[in-house]
Parts: C-alpha cells; structure tokens; sequence
C-alpha cells in the first residue's frame, strides 16, 4: 500500500468530517491520548503489536463506565480509501457498544489494512466470512440525521470520529 | 392540524398547502444529490451495478423457495430461529409471543416499513408493552400519530418548526427545542433511556442473506445497530423477497442503494450481523460490574420472513418486478407528482411513491391501489432512477388496466359504449375511456373544425363535460385544425401544393427515405410541427412520406386500456413494417410516440415487430441530429445568432436520453440553450385536464414555468408540455423543429 493510498483515505475520511493523524508504529500512543478525550473506554485493539494498555482508557468497561465515556476506543482491521470507511466488529471486547455511546470514536487502523474501494472491501469480507467472522459495521463518518428538519451528527452514534492511521514500517 | 374529510381534489389542495413545501424541497434534494452520485460514481459503473442487482433478485426471486430453506438452515444452525408468517397477522402473532415469552416491558425498534405494514406496533401495545421507534423521522411521526409520507423519510413533510411545535406540546420539556440539534439531543437522551431499558429490539433488514443467516442493515443514525446489540432479544422483521444467496451478492446493492436514496456513496451505517453476535450483552441493571455489567444472559435471536401477498405476487407475471424492490424512495424523489404531493396523497396503507401501486395491490388489494394509481402519469422519470430497473410504470398501468376491468358497469357504459371504439370491458370508466378514444375525438373534432372548436369552447359545454366527465373548465382545449398534417402532405405529394418537394438533396448524397409518423397531436392539433418536420428532413436530402397510420396506443395505455393499446400497437406495426422493409426511416415527432415504439411496445408486440420498429424509429431532432453528423448541410435549415432558447424536453423523451440531441442541434444552428431541469411538465397528457388534479398539476408545471420566466423564446418537444407551457406562461410555445425550419423557421 502506498502512501498515496493514505492519502486518497485521509481525503475522504475528511470528506465524511472525520478527522484523522498519521503515525509510525512508535507514535500511537503520543496520537491516541492526543485525540482522546477522557474519560474513555475502549475495546482490545485486534494487532499483536499495539494495545490499548498504558492508556487511560478502561477496557473490559462497566456499563456506567460506558455510558459517562466522552471517548471510545477500538481498532479496525479495514479501512476502505475511496469511501472513509472503517469496520467495526462484533467482538467480545464490546467494539460495538465502545463505538456506539460515547460522543466521540477514535479509532485504531494500519496502513495495510487499506483496501482501496467497496468492490475490494467486499473480496475482503468473503475472506473475512469464510473465517467465521461474519458480523461488522462498516462506518463511514459520524452519525447523522436529518430528519429534525436539518443534518444533525451525533445522533445515537458518534459526534465525532477520529482514526489514527499507523504506516507500515518500511 | 387536522384531516378534512373531502373528496380527492379538495384535499390534494390540502395537502398541497400543507405539506408541499416541505416535501418538495426535501425531495428536491435527494432527487439532486441522487444524479450528483451517479455521476460521481461513473454512470458505466452505476449501471454495471444496477444490471448485477437486477440479476440477482431476478435470480432470487425465481429460487426463492429454496433460499428461504437455506435461510432457515443457516439461522437455525447458528442458533436463532425462523418464522415464515403467512400474513399480517401471523407475523403480529408471532412477535407478540416472542415479547410475551421475555415479559418484555419495553421494545424499541429500528426503521422497519415491514413492521409498519403489519401494524406491529398497535398490537405489541395491545399487549401492554411500551413500543418506542427509535428512528428519529418513525418517532416524529409516533409523536404525532401520522403514517409515513416517504419509504426512506417517513416524516419529511414537516419543517424543523413544526417538529418543534409537536414535541414541545407533547413533551413539555424545560427548555425550548427551537433547533434541528436541541431536537436531535432531546430525541437521543429521551429514546437513548428507553434503548437501554428495553427487552426486545426490532429491526427490519434490508437483506438477507440465505448461506450465512445473517441480515444487512442501512442506517445513518445508529439506531439499527442499538436495537440490534443492546437488547438480549432481536426480532428482525422482513419481507420474503428480502432474500439474497451470499455476502458476495450484496456488494452491488452496498454500491447503490444509499446512493439511490439519498445520494450517498455509502451509508454512515451499513451493519452486516449474523446473529448471535459476538458482542457481549449488556446489563444496565449491574451498572458498576466491568464487563458491560458481566451479564450471563443468552443471546437470542428471531428471524420474521413475512408473506402478506408476497408468494401470490411471485407468481404473477406482470406484479413480480415489484419483489425486486430495495426501497430506497428514488421512484418518489424523481416523480414530480410525488414531489408536489408526498406519500399522504400518492401511497397506500404503507408504502408510497411510484412502485407503491405494486405493493399495495399485491398486499392490500386493488381497491387500496386504486386510491392513488392515477397518479403516476406514466412520465417514466423513475425508471432509470430505479436501481433494480423495475418497469415501475407498467407496473401502474397493468394495476390501471386491473382496476377497470375489476369495477363495477355502470349506466355510463350504455351510454358510451358504440361511440368509444375500443377493446375495453364494460367497468372502466368513462373518463378513461373519453381520453383514451383521444384519437376518435380528434378525428370527429377535426373533421368538424371550426364549429367543434366553437362549440367545445361553449360555457355550458364545458360545465357539462366537467360534471359528467370530470375534464377541467379552466383548462383550454386543444383547437382541431381542419386540415390535418396527412391532408397537407397528401396534397403537396399530388402535385396541388405550391410548396414544391425538392427531393434529395444531391450535395449531401444521404438520400434517405423517411416515413414521418403522424401522430394523434401532429396530425389533428399541432399540424405546423408536423409540416416543419417535413420540410427540414427535405433541406437536408430525404425523401419523405407520411403515410396513413393511426394513432400509437399511448392515450389508451396511460389511461390503463391495455387491451386497446395493443390493438393499436397491432396496427402501426402492421402499416409501417413494409416501408421498413424498404429502409425507410421512422420520425417521431411526439415524444410520447417515440417512447412507445422503443419501451412499451415491447409489452405489446411480438419481439420480432418490437425490435424492427423500435431500431428503425428516431425522435426528429434526434434524426436531424444523425444527419449533420453525417454531412447533411446545417446552412439549409434556419437559424440564430446567438439568441436563447429556453427548451424543455419531454419526460419521456428524457428517460431515452434523447434531449441531448435537441440541445446539440439548437446549438450548432447558433442558439443559447437554457434547458429546464424538472422531471416533468405537470400535464403528462390528459392529466391536467382531469378536474381532480388540475391543481397538481399547475402546482408541478409552476416550477417549469418559474424556470423558464423572462425566457422570449420557448420550446418544448412534448404536445402535453406545450399546452402546459402556454397555459402557465405564454401561449407561443413551438416544437424545436419549427425554430429549423427553412420556410417558416424565425428566431424569436
């Protein structure tokens, strides 16, 4: 995966008002307490080499820990470039709920982890299904509606969304 | 705000008033962002997507008893349960029991039109339960006890203001909700307490998929995924012809169903679950316990696949293509009826818009249609909306043709019976069957000119036809010429014509043979089209003819006379196939005709005849088109000097691609094209004489005119949109082909 293909991510990303930062493998701790707001929950992040712990963040959250969270975070295993799409699964760690409550999601994902468009997204998802991992939400952009008489986000979803895109070491 | 109890045209001006704006603009927009999506996407790309999607519910729905079994199999192994309701009320029983079963106090429940369509909330209150919609546009219209006005916006015919007036009076919250964000954070906390609270979460699907048991869901706002997590129970709620084989299948609807809708490249939300998930339940009870409150409760699972008329309507040829319906609403956003009037007044029972018709007769009945059918015109705007290219249109015209032969015969028949000669049953209405005998009435109007037009255009002539056939008063009616555009060619052919035939034009040395088709409106009404016609494919070298053939169907058909339609189809087939056979050419000049030969004549004729004159046929500047690009000399036509025009094209002619053509053409001849951008005029034919809908139909045609206000020069190619367009803003309205034409042709 190329740079330009972080790139082509981080446009649309922007174009569905999520914010984003990219960093080296050594620099996701540094971006997540920059984008969190506390207090925060989150869900095991899904890569052997980054975790949430040494954080402030509670993982394994009670469900009043979950409800007060300003913050949620989980880790993404797709990222889709053309769209500024990320996936949450359902997982035992609760990446559902930690993405759904609090206001704001920040989300985990690596550069490799890009495919480039929905068609690509989709052989991914056969893979994925194949394994048995058959239930995730592909989430493009805060939660939204319109149906006050107004685009409004943060309804029963997130306010506002934030991924920080880990580059591949060369 | 209450309902008046009035008769139809008393309250479309109801809902005109009070609902129109707001659906307009909210229409207006998805309809906008819609066409901006496509051409984001690639159009190519788009219509790869929509000829995969139309395979694979064509192929579902084929194999649907089988895919249901599969369905089953993979839900029940993966622990869940399945439940094929046979109809409403089964379905309501079935969900009852479920809620009964887990003493459930409180249910929340995602956007669900199936659930709507079996009245599920009426029953689980019934039952004593506390039922919340927890989609923001379903709660609007909960709160105010109204059904849906839009499949994909229920409550998109109230403004913010209104929605701020209905939940501070029935809320009385402590600080005023004055805004679309204190709304939406009123609507979050109050359904966001009740989420958490309830027993039982309902959703609907917008898929599912049969080898994996799992369902896809299409939301913005979250909803789905809360009702489908939090509770330990789900229920999802959907119709049979929801089915489709695999995960890899769903790709192409993934690709376009948002964007159909409402003109997003892809949902916020699209959830593809596969229950039971693995996300861990949650036990607000044990607030304090990490964990999510370290509940041990089970997962549980219950799939509704409901029938209500769906098998029925699987087995029937002419209603099945509704099954392929993904409900995105873009029959409703492209229609310009719907965006005059919304779903209050052009729905039924649950669904609304233009494939509404096909729904509602298959599940309620044709009665239930029959309230709302004559709304779709057949202006075929939705059909290349439609991202499963459903023939919506024929869809209404067949339930049209059902919904005559279904009613009653009454004294009327008797009485008109013997003056209309068509193939129609006693039952359809007189109305109808007036409009649809269009070309008898031309051919007895002409005939008779001036004194028909005198006498048509009597006061109490007029109040009679209003009251026995419902034909507006304040509409004008078309003027009979007395010499028809077949007489003046025949004329000028015999050699009695000053006006001298120049034969081919040996510089172009295209020498094509054309046969002019005189339609209805050409040949009776609008002869001067007809005339400039002739005389522009003459300049530039083509031998023409205009033979005499009958009217093509069309005025039947749109008044749901099938039955006649094709008889008349039979016969133009029948008349033109030899100079066909000779390589003729046919011109069409009425767009409405043109659309016949090339998309509703494959309903009526026989594939061999359909083809042979739907590949043969042009729209007339679509063929002058061809001929300059083929050499034919632009300087023998008249033309501008950089003056504007303000075009209109037709619906019809729209859905073909064809306006492009004019607009080219105009332009080489040296004209400033401004063309309109609405779906259609208003008029769509005999609709906006009929009393009931005149209303709408200026209330449609006043967005053209606003369009085209201040514009010194306008064309239409449509009969239909010239009458409209004089009537709404100046009666000089000519077809395109009279700016080109050499002898009368004047540029403003």
């Amino acid at each position: 995966m190329s740079t330009n293909a972080v790139q082509e991510f981080r446009k649309s990303l922007s174009a569905a008002d999520v914010e984003s930062t990219v960093v080296t493998c050594d620099g996701v701790d540094d971006a997540l307490l920059a984008a969190i707001e506390r207090p925060a929950v989150g869900a095991p992040l899904p890569f052997d080499d980054h975790s949430l712990s040494g954080l402030p963040v509670t993982v394994d959250p009670s469900p009043s820990d979950v409800r007060d969270a300003v913050t949620g975070v989980t880790g993404s295993r797709l990222g889709i470039s053309s769209l500024g799409t990320v996936a949450v699964e359902s997982r035992s760690g609760g990446d559902e709920f930690v993405s759904l409550y609090p206001e704001r999601h920040v989300v985990v994902l690596r550069e490799r982890d890009i495919e480039p468009d929905l068609s690509s997204a989709f052989d991914w998802l056969s893979t994925e299904f194949e394994a048995g991992r058959e239930s995730l939400v592909f989430a493009t952009g805060p939660s939204a509606t319109g149906d006050m008489g107004a685009l409004v986000q943060g309804v029963h979803g997130p306010e506002t969304v934030h991924v920080v895109v880990v580059t591949d070491d060369e | 705000m209450s309902e008046p109890d009035r008769p139809k045209a008393d309250r479309i001006r109801w809902l005109l008033d009070s609902e129109g704006a707001q659906i307009k603009k909210n229409t207006r927009l998805f309809n906008a962002q819609r066409y901006d999506a496509v051409e984001a996407a690639g159009p190519e790309q788009y219509q790869a997507y929509r000829s995969q999607a139309r395979g694979i519910k064509e192929d579902a729905i084929e194999r649907l008893p089988t895919l249901v079994e599969r369905t089953k199999r993979a839900v029940e192994a993966n622990g869940g349960t399945v439940y094929v309701a046979d109809d409403a009320e089964d379905a309501r029983q079935y969900v009852a029991t479920v809620a009964a079963d887990c003493e459930a106090e409180t249910v929340v429940k995602s956007k669900s039109m199936t659930t709507e369509e079996i009245d599920l909330n009426d029953r689980l209150e019934a039952d004593g339960r506390q039922v919340w919609e927890t989609d923001l546009g379903e709660f609007v219209i909960q709160v105010a006890d109204e059904t849906p006005s839009h499949i994909v916006g229920p409550s998109l015919h109230r403004s913010r203001e209104e929605i701020t007036e209905l939940f501070e009076t029935h809320f009385d919250p402590e600080e005023s909700l004055d805004s679309a964000e204190k709304l939406t954070a009123f609507a979050r906390s109050f359904l966001g307490e009740r989420i958490d609270d309830a027993d039982v979460g309902i959703t609907g699907a917008n898929f599912v998929l049969a080898d994996s048991g799992s369902i896809a869901l299409v939301t913005n706002e979250g909803n789905a995924r809360k009702c489908a997590s939090l509770p330990d129970t789900h229920v999802a709620v959907a119709g049979i012809e929801k089915i489709i084989p695999d995960v890899e299948s769903l790709h192409p609807f993934a690709e376009l169903i948002s964007r159909a809708a409402t003109g997003q490249a892809i949902p916020q939300y699209l959830s593809v679950l596969t229950p039971p998930v693995d996300t861990p339940a949650i036990d607000f009870d044990a607030p304090d316990i990490s964990g999510f409150g370290d509940s041990d409760a089970e997962r549980d699972f219950h799939l509704v696949l409901l029938d209500n008329g769906r098998r029925e309507m699987r087995d029937d040829d002419e209603l099945r293509e509704t099954l392929y319906c993904i409900r995105c609403g873009a029959c409703a956003n492209s229609c310009a009826n719907f965006q005059s009037v919304g779903g209050h007044a052009f729905g039924g029972e649950t669904y609304t818009g233009g494939i509404a018709t096909g729904w509602e007769a298959g599940i309620e009945g044709l009665d239930t249609a029959a309230e709302f059918n004559d709304l779709c015109t057949g202006c075929s705007r939705c059909v290349n909306a439609c991202p499963v290219e459903i023939d919506i249109p024929w869809i209404n015209t067949v339930v049209r043709d059902r919904i005559n032969r279904g009613e009653d015969p009454g004294f009327e028949d008797v009485l008109v019976d013997g003056l209309v000669p068509d193939d129609e049953p006693r039952g359809t209405p007189l109305q109808k069957r007036f409009f649809g005998n269009f070309e008898t009435l031309a051919r007895l109007g002409s005939a008779t000119a001036p004194v028909s037009n005198t006498v048509a255009s009597f006061a109490p002539v007029r109040t009679l036809m209003e009251s026995v056939l419902g034909v507006d008063a304040r509409r004008d009616l078309p003027t009979f010429e007395r010499t028809t555009f077949r007489d003046w060619a025949d004329a000028r052919d015999s050699g009695s014509n000053s006006d001298v035939n120049q034969g081919p034009d040996p510089k172009s040395g295209l020498n094509r043979r054309v046969v002019v088709y005189p339609d209805v409106y050409t040949n009776y009404v609008q002869t001067g089209r007809g005339k400039a016609t002739v005389r522009v494919l003459e300049a530039l070298g083509c031998e023409v003819v205009v033979p005499a053939v009958g009217g093509s169907g069309r005025a039947p058909l749109s008044q749901g006379m099938i039955a006649t339609a094709r008889d008349r189809a039979e016969s133009v087939s029948e008349t033109l196939a030899p100079y066909v056979a000779e390589g003729y050419d046919v011109v069409v000049v009425e767009p409405s005709d043109i659309a016949m030969f090339r998309r509703e004549y494959e309903k009526l004729l026989s594939p061999a005849d359909y083809g042979r004159l739907a590949e043969e046929s042009y729209e007339v500047l679509e063929y002058v088109y061809g001929l300059l690009e083929h050499g034919a000399p632009a300087d023998a036509l008249s033309a501008g000097h950089g003056e504007g025009v303000a075009y209109h094209s037709h619906c019809q002619q729209r859905t073909l691609g064809l306006e492009r053509h004019t607009e080219a053409v105009l332009a080489e001849l040296g004209y400033d094209v401004t063309t309109s951008d609405v779906e259609c005029c208003g008029m769509a034919g005999s609709f906006g004489y009929k009393s009931d809908y005149y209303d709408l139909s200026v209330d449609v045609g006043d967005s053209l005119a606003e369009q085209f206000a201040g514009a010194s020069t306008v064309v239409a190619s449509g009969t239909s949109c010239i009458e409209q367009l004089d009537a709404l803003l100046s009666p000089e309205t000519r077809h395109p082909v009279e700016l080109l034409d050499p002898v009368e042709g004047v540029s403003g």
